[in-house]
């Protein structure tokens, strides 16, 4: 008899379950940025605080290795990767896959111009198009500038040494290098999301972590396309080494490393309902600053009826409709005295 | 022709139009923080931040209905936050079996949702105020007056300048993409899903070696008219008292909210 009723109810919620099932899916392609609201401001400043010596080390490095071709040639690139992220494929259904540019960037640039690059790029599309928000932009440009470029770059120059100097080999690295910083962009992603206490982490990460593992192969994909393109046409933009003049090991083991720790960490975060409070744990003082931030920010008072909740909900509603109905009112007033 | 590329500015002689950039960018990023601050219960600082971004909207002479279509963007994410519905402790609702799992809603989760995705509302509102009111030289010297390094503002200048450009150059690609695939009605152009993938880096890679051409060309120009690696900008106007003012009032009364919301709690 439970049986009955339990398939009754599923198939009574069909809908519903596929439906957000669907849009889950399909929010979670396109969440790579960040809106505003969905990172606490703790964890938001935290990683402007990364971003900006990051991004500064970056500046400094780049003035040392481009010279004064630098300022046309990363506006012009990142105009390219920009512009880049619009071609796309259809996969299936209405779904299309889509290039972030990272690891493309990276092979042709080395780290820290294409870092800037992608700087430049999450930058504008924040502040410009609303993709992604302005408090949120520290923790977008730590995933898919710096995260998306040193993963990827780690990734590249580990199997590029592993394997032996041919065609091939640069393009199984480029592949692998552009799924990785794909998935753990969206595990870094997934894991702000979880310390903001916006998505618990047993949801967020597989969800962020599957969908776009598959993504992640688009990207592959396309960039493995685009080098081997680009070998064919110019030979001496793709080498394993990349167009660094110093040899820096640091970066990209450093790279590798992160990549390694993520996903490591991912998993075993998302293993706990409460993922939240143990990777705050993990992180000895993220635990101790989370605490005090909850006394500012005092819970919710439990209304403890649900009456109580409701009218809550009702009086917010009620607020919105009449500040909306007020507004529109006065818009149209100020209209008439300007048209005509 | 530009596919969904377009210049959010829409011009207009209000005072919002004529309010100096580097203090409009200031006030749009201390709303943001003040709404990312308020508790989570504070319905009526959330009201009255929304009716502070309405006011300066309809202050601003832009249709507001063109403001809250493009602020719907970011809504879609809220489901991101849909299982805190579920997972708030608190009094349920119902509870729903699904397989294993007990779906179990609660109010307090709800209302948790509904304050995520009211405050990422209003902040989106704040930001597309903010673009839509100033052109984007003025915006770039508010960068420059918030000490973003000037390599990065003369990069991202120079990005502004070329994006159209290439944007049209990828609109093109994907037209002799379409124009050389058979199309068969019913059937998705093109070989299979892994084909397509390879063709779409190709024709990344294609705008990357004419992005990497036109930068060279780019660069020779400037050269030929005289660039030295350095950037000249010429000096930010002096922000006027009445400037002040409306910095220092409007960051007041955002700050009163939130204090309020605080304390009344």
């Amino acid at each position: 008899m439970f049986r009955n009723a339990l398939q009754s109810v599923c198939r009574s919620h069909r809908p519903l379950l596929l439906g957000s099932g669907l849009v889950l899916v399909w929010l979670t392609t396109t969440a790579m940025h960040i809106p505003d609201g969905f990172l606490s401001p703790l964890v938001a400043l935290f990683f402007w605080g990364v971003t900006i010596i990051a991004v500064a080390y970056a500046l400094s490095r780049v003035r040392v290795e481009l010279t004064e071709r630098q300022v046309p040639l990363m506006g012009v690139l990142a105009a390219v990767i920009f512009a880049g992220q619009m071609l796309n494929f259809s996969v299936a259904g209405g779904t299309s896959g889509h290039l972030l540019g990272a690891a493309l960037a990276v092979i042709l640039l080395g780290p820290w111009p294409a870092l800037l690059v992608m700087t430049c790029v999450v930058s504008v599309q924040a502040l410009i198009f609303q993709d992604g928000g302005l408090l949120a932009l520290g923790a977008n440009i730590f995933n898919m500038g710096i995260i998306g470029v040193f993963v990827a770059w780690g990734v590249y120059r580990l199997v590029c040494r592993l394997t032996p100097d041919a065609r091939w080999s640069r393009l199984l690295a480029g592949f692998l290098a552009a799924w990785s910083s794909i998935e753990i962009a969206a595990l870094v992603a997934a894991l702000q999301l979880a310390l903001s206490g916006t998505s618990p982490a047993n949801i967020s990460i597989p969800a962020m972590g599957g969908i776009h593992a598959l993504i992640g192969l688009g990207e592959g994909v396309i960039t493995l396309g685009a080098l081997s393109f680009l070998m064919a046409v110019r030979p001496g933009l793709v080498s394993g080494k990349g167009p660094e003049k110093t040899e820096s090991s640091l970066v990209w083991v450093g790279g590798l490393m992160i990549a390694v720790l993520l996903a490591i960490l991912s998993p075993l975060a998302s293993a706990h309902p409460d993922g939240l409070e143990w990777v705050a744990e993990q992180t000895g003082f993220l635990g101790a600053a989370q605490g005090s931030f909850y006394t500012i920010l005092p819970d919710y008072v439990v209304p403890g009826i649900s009456n109580g909740a409701l009218a809550t909900i009702l009086a917010g509603v009620m607020g919105v409709v009449i500040v909306l109905g007020a507004a529109f009112l006065v818009s149209r007033i100020r209209k008439t005295p300007t048209s005509g | 022709m530009h596919a969904h590329l377009f210049d959010p500015y829409f011009s207009g002689a209000s005072p919002v139009h004529a309010c100096d950039s580097r203090i409009k960018l200031a006030l749009v990023l201390v709303f943001i923080l003040c709404v990312a601050l308020a508790p989570v219960g504070a319905w009526a600082a959330l009201v009255l931040y929304f009716a502070t971004s309405l006011a300066a909207i309809i202050l601003s002479g832009i249709p507001l209905l063109k403001i809250l279509r493009r602020s719907v963007i970011a809504l879609p994410f809220a489901l991101a936050a849909l299982p805190l519905v579920f997972t708030t402790d608190g009094v349920p609702w119902i509870s729903i079996p699904l397989g294993p799992w007990m779906l179990s809603p609660t109010a307090e989760g709800f209302l948790r949702f509904l304050a995520i995705a009211g405050k990422s509302w209003i902040s989106v509102q704040a930001a597309l105020l903010l673009s839509a009111t100033t052109p984007f030289p003025d915006l770039l010297l508010a960068l420059r007056a918030f000490h973003v390094p000037q390599l990065l503002v003369s990069v991202i200048g120079l990005m502004w300048r070329y994006l159209f450009v290439l944007a049209d150059e990828a609109i093109r690609l994907m037209r002799a993409r379409d124009s050389r695939s058979g199309i068969e009605p019913g059937r998705r152009p093109g070989g299979g899903v892994l084909w397509r993938a390879r063709v779409t880096g190709g024709m990344a890679g294609s705008l990357f070696i004419r992005g990497f051409d036109r930068a060279d060309r780019v660069y020779a120009a400037m050269l030929a008219r005289g660039y030295d690696g350095e950037t000249r900008a010429l000096p930010a106007p002096p922000l006027t008292p009445g400037q002040y003012t409306v910095l220092t009032a409007g960051g007041t009364w955002m700050v009163m909210i939130l204090l309020l919301a605080i304390l009344i709690r």
